[in-house]
């Protein structure tokens, strides 16, 4: 379960993060909807411990461990997980190279064994064959010439082979065909379980469509101003957001 | 700094321990008295100890080169040995070697022992001054490959050493190459005969042992015609506070369709993170591709030395002949490094590629210098260079300085540059992964370096990895 409690943020000199309260209960998956600077890429960089976002108040635990107190290889390896909005590019880093030492260093702190690169290659083609992926992704260099959709793609591979507990997806949608966005959803939807929670960040509604929400969070001025069903993000869509800003 | 902290930063240069083992030194510094002191050690003949005079009467009148971008304070050549061997006498096989030399070697990783060693290669071990052991001779005796100490070659093999030594780096080629013809004590010396493609790696193992002393190893590499080989070269050296000075030469001549490859990982203590100590690195190496097709391409890994000073070079006089340089230079601390290579296209239809890539770590300074010469006999020459640098924090610096100079109308160079940090958010995005801060950058430095490392010998490109890892702990955050 994530809890996060009253959580005042700020970039320099400038308070992004108001007081955000909110908690997702294994099992659940949240969106969290709102203008644009209202925050949410905050919030998920906040959460995934990225340098330069200071918290000047409040606390978020995860299974009841401190994440602020962690640093970012440390929440990974305690099950939090980011698909990032921009996927960055590593030149002459091979992709089963990275995905290998990325699962390696987080089996090993989770006291797990290593794979060797015999047994890792047989689970990373079987994810790829779940995200109707091509084999050849895996000789590339990460992220190094992908199209827009094959990086999001290959998030969502990290994602299938990190098993994360929380998934937290920044604007995951942004920039995506519908079948891209239909690969994303398959992506989540694959890992629901009792033991899985997820937190899409999103600023259209269409995402969700796809990956149907239990709760949708409103994210305007640092704050979350309301909360409710799926229903609320089609009531979005139909009236923006500022009606909302004004309550 | 506390004591822990110093043992957790010299827990960084694995190979910093000294072998404690009866030495025989000369006096401190250098006359012609030393010189002939050398060559009568070696049992030279007179024609060597004649060469050496020349090298050292010349090198009086020298001045140490001030154009690389290196500052250091200045050498008292009178102030260092210039021979320190093992007392014992020189062993007859590997079953007469010190037992405490076989511990040392075992410690750096390269067990001489023949059934212990790494499959496949053959090693010379040169300790300070001398050759202490070479492996595997007689399975490669049996294909005509000579591999074998360069002060036997000069008593056993004399017409083919007269023959080529100084003739592609000649003794006033420059400061330290001179200062090495006068003194050089040891090194290998290389022979594949027509027609044979080496049945082993060979390598050379370099070992810095004794205090206040130079090392001025001399390799020669002949590839004659339709010949292949390749050779690789390791250094360490203890951790000690002053300064040594290791001078070294290499001169390869590849004939007619003769292939050389030649790769080095060179780790010389770099000094402490102050800047105390390391080795000064000021080394010449030249290859000339005599022969029609015949091809010689240099593979550097360069971590350690406080100041690296060495340009591996290509003479491409067979008409196709062929030249390659590929360089991994990885600066960290107060480490400066000058390196590069020198390109001349004299024969026809004349290629070369130069694939640079230096990585500049703490308050390091890191400069590839390189020159690409065409000469008018040169026609379709072509040459490819790219340049890659990688700056890690703020403090470092990263220079390129490429010449070109083409006398032919119809030659081709290209130069393509690259300056570029680790960024944020790379770190960020690997870490967020569960990589460590310091998994992230080495993987990031691999990455960078591949087109380099993928030239290495398997064993060694592992190896190199490591090593790349291993020599940026500390760098960032």
């Amino acid at each position: 379960m994530l809890e996060i409690k009253n959580l005042h943020a700020r970039i320099g000199d400038k308070e992004i993060l108001k007081g955000v309260n909110l908690t997702v209960p294994d099992g659940e998956i949240h969106a969290i909807m709102g203008p644009n600077g209202a925050g949410k890429s905050t919030l998920s960089y906040v959460l995934s411990g990225r340098d330069g976002y200071e918290v000047t108040q409040g606390e978020v635990f995860y299974n009841s461990q401190d994440v602020l107190a962690l640093a970012p290889e440390d929440r990974a390896a305690a099950g939090i997980f980011l698909a990032f909005q921009y996927p960055v590019e590593l030149p002459g880093v091979g992709n089963a190279n990275f995905l290998r030492t990325a699962v390696n260093a987080v089996r090993r702190k989770r006291g797990e064994a290593e794979m060797d690169a015999v047994a890792f290659l047989k689970v990373a083609r079987a994810a790829i064959k779940n995200l109707s992926m091509k084999e050849d992704f895996l000789k590339r260099n990460v992220n190094v010439g992908f199209s827009g959709g094959e990086k999001k793609r290959n998030e969502m591979l990290q994602m299938a082979l990190l098993q994360p507990g929380l998934a937290i997806l920044d604007e995951t949608d942004s920039g995506l065909d519908i079948d891209a966005l239909k690969i994303v959803a398959d992506g989540v939807n694959a890992l629901r379980s009792a033991r899985f929670a997820a937190l899409v960040i999103t600023h259209y509604q269409r995402l969700l469509d796809y990956i149907v929400p239990d709760v949708v969070h409103v994210l305007v001025g640092g704050r979350i101003i309301r909360s409710g069903s799926a229903a609320l993000a089609l009531e979005l869509e139909a009236h923006g957001y500022t009606g909302l800003e004004a309550a | 700094m506390s004591a822990s902290m110093q043992e957790l930063a010299s827990a960084k240069y694995q190979y910093g321990f000294t072998t404690d083992i009866l030495m025989e030194e000369f006096p401190r510094g250098l006359s012609e008295d030393i010189v002939r002191l050398i060559s009568a050690k070696k049992s030279e003949p007179a024609w060597m100890l004649e060469w050496r005079l020349k090298a050292y009467r010349l090198w009086l009148r020298m001045e140490e080169p001030d154009w690389a971008h290196i500052s250091h304070p200045p050498i008292d050549y009178n102030d260092l040995y210039y021979y320190a061997a093992p007392a014992r006498e020189q062993p007859k096989s590997l079953d007469d070697v010190d037992p405490e030399l076989l511990r040392t070697y075992e410690k750096l990783g390269i067990p001489l022992n023949e059934r212990a060693a790494l499959a496949g290669v053959a090693v010379d071990a040169v300790f300070d001054s001398v050759s202490v052991a070479t492996t595997f001779r007689e399975t490669l005796s049996k294909s005509g490959v000579i591999f074998c100490p360069l002060s036997e070659a000069v008593r056993e093999y004399p017409e083919l050493v007269r023959k080529y030594l100084g003739s592609v780096v000649p003794m006033h080629d420059n400061y330290f190459a001179a200062l090495n013809s006068a003194v050089f004590s040891d090194g290998s010396f290389v022979y594949i005969p027509k027609g044979v493609r080496c049945p082993m790696e060979l390598s050379t193992y370099f070992r810095i042992n004794a205090r206040n002393t130079g090392q001025f190893e001399r390799t020669l590499i002949i590839a004659d015609d339709e010949a292949s080989v390749s050779y690789l070269e390791g250094c360490t050296a203890p951790m000690r506070d002053e300064n040594q000075l290791h001078a070294a030469v290499v001169e390869l001549v590849a004939l007619d369709s003769a292939k050389i490859k030649y790769s080095t990982v060179q780790n010389w203590y770099p000094g402490d993170a102050d800047g105390r100590g390391g080795i000064y690195n000021f080394v010449t190496k030249r290859g000339a591709c005599r022969g029609r097709d015949s091809k010689i391409s240099w593979t550097q890994v360069e971590t350690g030395s406080a100041i690296t000073w060495k340009y591996p070079s290509c003479v491409l006089l067979g008409e196709g002949s062929v030249g390659e340089f590929y360089s991994v230079a990885l600066t960290n601390n107060h480490q400066q490094a000058d390196t590069g290579t020198k390109m001349i296209h004299i024969g026809r239809n004349t290629t070369s590629t130069i694939i640079s890539k230096g990585i500049s770590a703490g308050k390091s300074d890191n400069t590839y210098r390189g020159l690409v010469k065409i000469l008018a006999s040169a026609s379709g020459a072509r040459n490819f260079t790219q340049c890659d640098s990688l700056l890690i924090g703020n403090e470092c610096g990263a220079h390129t300085v490429p010449y070109i100079e083409s006398r032919n109308a119809s030659a081709k160079v290209e130069h393509e540059a690259t300056t570029s940090k680790i960024a944020e958010d790379q770190l960020f995005y690997c870490r967020s992964r569960g990589l460590s801060q310091e998994d992230a950058v080495g993987l990031i430095v691999n990455g960078f370096c591949k087109d380099v490392l993928k030239e290495l010998p398997m064993e060694f490109a592992v190896e190199a990895q490591k090593l790349l890892s291993v020599s940026l702990e500390g760098s960032v955050g």
